[in-house]
């Protein structure tokens, strides 16, 4: 499943259909299918460092570049990142075929991965042993979402307004438990007019 | 599955349905600043599962390969088997996916434009607070004591000091859990 491999200068693999690395590239549903579905399947807890590696490394199909803008837009709009980086690669080779190859690609396999996780999880997940093995994964499990925060937390401005949004957010959903619509409604709005204030 | 479990009926199905609709169109940032929300309803609202089954839900789907989103697969599967398995993926998925084929046909520019830029800049940290209230939610549904805490604190450090795969990270947990520190 997951290939131990280092940065190695990638060696584009022979792909069906696609002359790598030419421009006008040509890729059918197919094609972006199986390579999301790779995608999946490597991507153990960071499905994006793959799509890097198998977009633009292996396959090159994009570059640097344009992965970072899939990515940027991707980040933008709401929804997994990943799924939507697949959504805008698969439209733009081959249409809304592509767009719904490169998605069920990318879903596909850990869909029925997760149903298998869950029968098992039903049929072994109350066994002592198991219960003590989940809650330890769980543990590191939120270790792995604070760690996300504290990186993004370190790239936030050292000004006061971003960090009281921050709060404010923290506290309405964290700890109140707010419904996160009535949180988005009210500091949404408000944050992105300021930051479109503070710009020009 | 909890006997008062009422999502399996047709109307509390659709219900579910629309409501992981709308969270996923409010996943600005990424799919971890809904945890809560998702948290909230299932937990919370409706008791469909208790707090230890969405925690082991979540670490069970960062334990798999594929994106992280798939852990609402097993948590709509606990909720209601096939149905809910697949009316939750679906849901999480396909109108996010939708949004973004109209942006890209709307020939959208850069998100370097000013109101993109605006956009990215202003809900960073209303992110950053949800992303927080994600972890601090999954904390709290398995620490109960010090130790819990200190493995959850433990994980993170090692998240931000070294370049180890997460995959270990949670192996590691497991490990933890069995030899019983946690």
């Amino acid at each position: 499943m997951k290939r131990p491999e280092g940065d190695e200068p990638a060696l584009p693999e022979p792909d069906p259909g696609a002359s790598s690395g030419a421009v006008g590239l040509r890729i059918g549903p197919l094609a972006l299918f199986l390579a999301f579905s790779e995608i999946a399947i490597s991507g153990f807890g960071g499905t994006l460092a793959w799509s890097h590696r198998v977009l633009v490394e292996r396959r090159r199909w994009l570059s640097q570049r344009e992965f970072l803008e899939s990515l940027a837009l991707g980040q933008l709009l709401p929804g997994p990142n990943v799924a939507n980086v697949a959504v805008m690669v698969g439209h733009r080779y081959a249409g809304y075929p592509g767009a719904a190859a490169a998605l069920a690609g990318l879903t596909t396999v850990p869909f029925a991965l997760m149903i298998i996780v869950a029968l098992l999880y039903q049929r072994y997940g109350a066994l002592p042993l198991a219960q003590q093995a989940l809650t330890g994964m769980s543990a590191a499990a939120a270790g792995l979402v604070v760690a996300t925060g504290l990186k993004m937390a370190a790239g936030l401005p050292r000004r006061w307004r971003p960090w009281l949004f921050a709060a404010l957010a923290f506290a309405g959903v964290g700890v109140l438990r707010f419904p996160l619509f009535g949180v988005l409604g009210v500091l949404g709005p408000f944050a992105v007019a300021l930051a479109w204030k503070e710009k020009r | 599955m909890n006997p008062e479990n009422h999502a399996g009926e047709s109307d509390g199905m659709l219900a579910m349905f629309f409501h992981f609709v709308l969270l996923s169109l409010m996943a600005v940032g990424g799919i971890n600043t809904v945890l809560p929300d998702i948290q909230r309803y299932v937990v919370e609202a409706n008791h469909w599962l208790t707090a230890k089954q969405f925690a082991d839900s979540y670490a069970l789907g960062q334990a798999s390969p594929g994106p992280n989103v798939m852990y609402v697969t097993l948590v709509g599967w606990l909720i209601a088997g096939w149905a809910g398995a697949l009316s939750v993926t679906v849901a999480m998925l396909v109108p996010t996916a939708l949004l973004t084929l109209l942006v890209v046909r709307l020939n959208a520019r850069a998100p370097d434009a000013p109101l993109g830029l605006a956009v990215r800049r202003g809900l960073a940290p209303i992110t950053l607070g949800l992303i927080l209230s994600s972890g601090w939610i999954l904390v709290n549904s398995v620490n109960h004591d010090w130790r819990g805490y200190a493995l959850t604190g433990v994980t993170a450090l090692l998240v931000l000091r070294t370049r180890l795969n997460p995959l270990w990270l949670i192996a590691g947990g497991a490990v933890a859990g069995v030899a019983g520190i946690v």
